[in-house]
């Protein structure tokens, strides 16, 4: 059975139609990454695999159930900026994911549990390479730094997703290489099913296991809210040839610019 | 160069920031000089020597009908209303304000009651605080919390609305409950803000603390100032109006050195 099922998928805003007739069926384990242009509504399906959005109308199924209505520890995501706490230092920031787990009122460990528990957190720390900034605030780290804190957070709650918005776009080019391959090793490490959105097509070609392109089929130049974005391209990564690249290319640039019209 | 860039040094900003005081000074005591040189008896602008001779009598020799030294005795009346005050004003501020900030349900049904609170003129209801809680310290404490509670509780609200959405999202996707968002996220954060707020609330929480003291009161800076006021007494009105300044700013800056202790990552523009 599949792990993620997604029938007949819509999402409205009112008038506006974000999402139309989605469909789609992912195992697990698997990296998908999800590129289209802006505002074609790839936050908004992060956000009904998140639970903090619901269909307008069609299933999207979890195991054959329906997904939770809110977010949960299942489910870890990284956002493009703000997802670690400023009022705790990285290795609190780490740490806190394991206490509210065990500790419902307190929310703090002590003792032995408390130890035991740092243990876990600085391995993590060390696995995202963040082992010597430990004792650091957020706002001394790059935002390089932040984004590997914020997935070590995520990843300490061994979750079955992990949803990533944008996580490298305010990067520099240069980082976002190391953090291809911190991605993809944790990845393998722990076997989570990722999706990943990104805004750049070369990294959606290149990480991950599957590609799936956002994109408009049918436009209304009257009225641009009339119809939504669907799955149109759904690729095994790694089989493309540089023609259908530019093909998807064109077709997202085309997009892109009725929308900002 | 345009006046817009043109940025002081660091002794030449201290200058400029002194020479404000030092210019009043001399204009008053220039003013003072001149009045007293008429006429010795001048209450009005009193001089240097009268007003030291005042501070003297009050606060370094016993009162000879009480035996008590009255400004010391008026400083601890008027800092514990002030400080009980403040403190039951901020501690409401922040349940309510995180309340209010943190969970729909509750803004629904209380918001609109605190905006409400916070546009009644408190010095309007004073009387009734009188009839009710009495003329003792009660009634006192009462207006300086209606005055600033409300302000704070929507402070507060306001500042836990702005904390970014990401984090209410992340912090629910490591399993924390209502109450762990609460605790773990919301109010460490909001804690520092919340004495941003008091600092700001300060000021209306003395204007308060005085007009009490001025109406129904047996001590207090505030009684004092309107007890003297009878007799033209510039001499102890001067020396308690700086007396009070000096009080407000050290404790303003009490609690901004507080807060930079305390929450290093706010200050440090962790937020
Ligand atoms: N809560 C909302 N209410 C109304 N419109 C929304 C809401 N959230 C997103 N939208 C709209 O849905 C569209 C898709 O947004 P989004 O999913 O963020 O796009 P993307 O992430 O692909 O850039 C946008 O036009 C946006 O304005
Ligand atoms: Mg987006």
């Amino acid at each position: 059975m599949s792990f993620i099922t997604v029938n007949n998928l819509w999402k409205e805003y009112g008038d506006l139609v974000v999402l139309e007739n989605l469909n789609l069926s992912v195992k697990q384990g698997e990296f998908c990454t999800l590129v289209g242009a802006s505002g074609c509504g790839k936050s908004t399906f992060l956000k009904m695999l998140l639970g903090q959005e619901t269909p307008s109308r069609g299933q999207l199924l979890l195991e054959g159930e329906a997904f939770p209505g809110e977010p949960d520890r299942n489910r870890g995501i990284v956002f493009q900026r703000y997802s670690v706490f400023p009022h705790l230092t990285v290795r609190q920031n780490v740490l806190m994911a394991l206490e509210l787990e065990q500790k419902p009122w307190l929310g703090k460990l002590f003792g032995r549990a408390r130890r035991s528990a740092l243990e876990k957190v600085d391995a993590m720390l060390t696995s995202v390479g963040l082992e010597a900034s430990a004792n650091k605030w957020p706002h001394e780290l790059s935002g390089g730094m932040q984004q590997r804190l914020a997935i070590a957070q995520s990843l300490i709650m061994r979750p079955r997703v992990l949803l990533l918005d944008e996580p490298f776009g305010a990067l520099d080019p240069g980082i976002r290489k190391d953090m291809h391959d911190l991605l993809l090793k944790l990845w393998r490490e722990t076997g989570t099913t990722i999706f990943m959105v990104t805004h750049d097509l070369k990294e959606g070609f290149y990480l991950g296991t599957r590609l799936l392109v956002f994109d408009k089929v049918r436009r209304d130049p009257h009225d641009p809210e009339a119809f939504g974005a669907t799955i149109t391209y759904d690729l095994p990564i790694g089989q493309a040839d540089s023609k259908l690249f530019e093909d998807i290319n064109e077709s997202v640039a085309e997009t892109a610019r009725h929308q900002a019209a | 160069m345009r006046m817009i860039n043109r940025h002081p040094g660091r002794v030449s900003a201290t200058l400029l920031g002194l020479l404000p005081f030092l210019l009043i000074m001399l204009i008053y005591s220039l003013a003072s000089q001149e009045r007293l040189a008429e006429n010795p008896n001048d209450k009005l602008l009193p001089g240097l020597e009268q007003m030291t001779a005042a501070v003297d009598r009050m606060a370094f020799q016993e009162d000879r009908r009480s035996g008590d030294y009255l400004m010391w005795q008026d400083t601890t009346a008027s800092l514990q209303r002030l400080g009980i005050g403040v403190t039951i004003a901020a501690s409401l501020a922040l349940v309510i304000g995180i309340l209010n900030g943190a969970l729909p349900l509750i803004r629904a049904n209380l918001a609109p009651l605190v905006s409400a609170l916070s546009m009644v003129p408190p010095l309007a209801i004073l009387p009734i605080l009188f009839i009710v809680f009495g003329l003792g310290e009660l009634s006192k404490v009462m207006l300086i919390v209606i005055g600033t509670a409300p302000i704070m509780m929507r402070d507060v609200a306001q500042r836990v609305r702005e904390l970014p959405g990401e984090q209410l999202i992340k912090i629910q996707t490591l399993g924390a409950n209502t109450w762990q968002v609460i605790t773990r996220m919301v109010l460490p954060q909001v804690l520092p803000r919340l004495i941003d707020s008091v600092r700001l609330s300060l000021g209306p929480a003395w204007l308060f603390l005085i007009a009490a003291e001025a109406i129904a009161s047996t001590e207090g800076l505030g009684y004092r100032i309107f007890l003297v006021r009878r007799y033209l007494a510039m001499d102890v009105i001067l020396p308690y109006v700086i007396w009070i300044t000096i009080l407000a700013i050290v404790i303003d800056q009490c609690l901004r050195l507080a807060n930079r202790r305390l929450f290093p990552w706010y200050n440090a523009g962790g937020h």
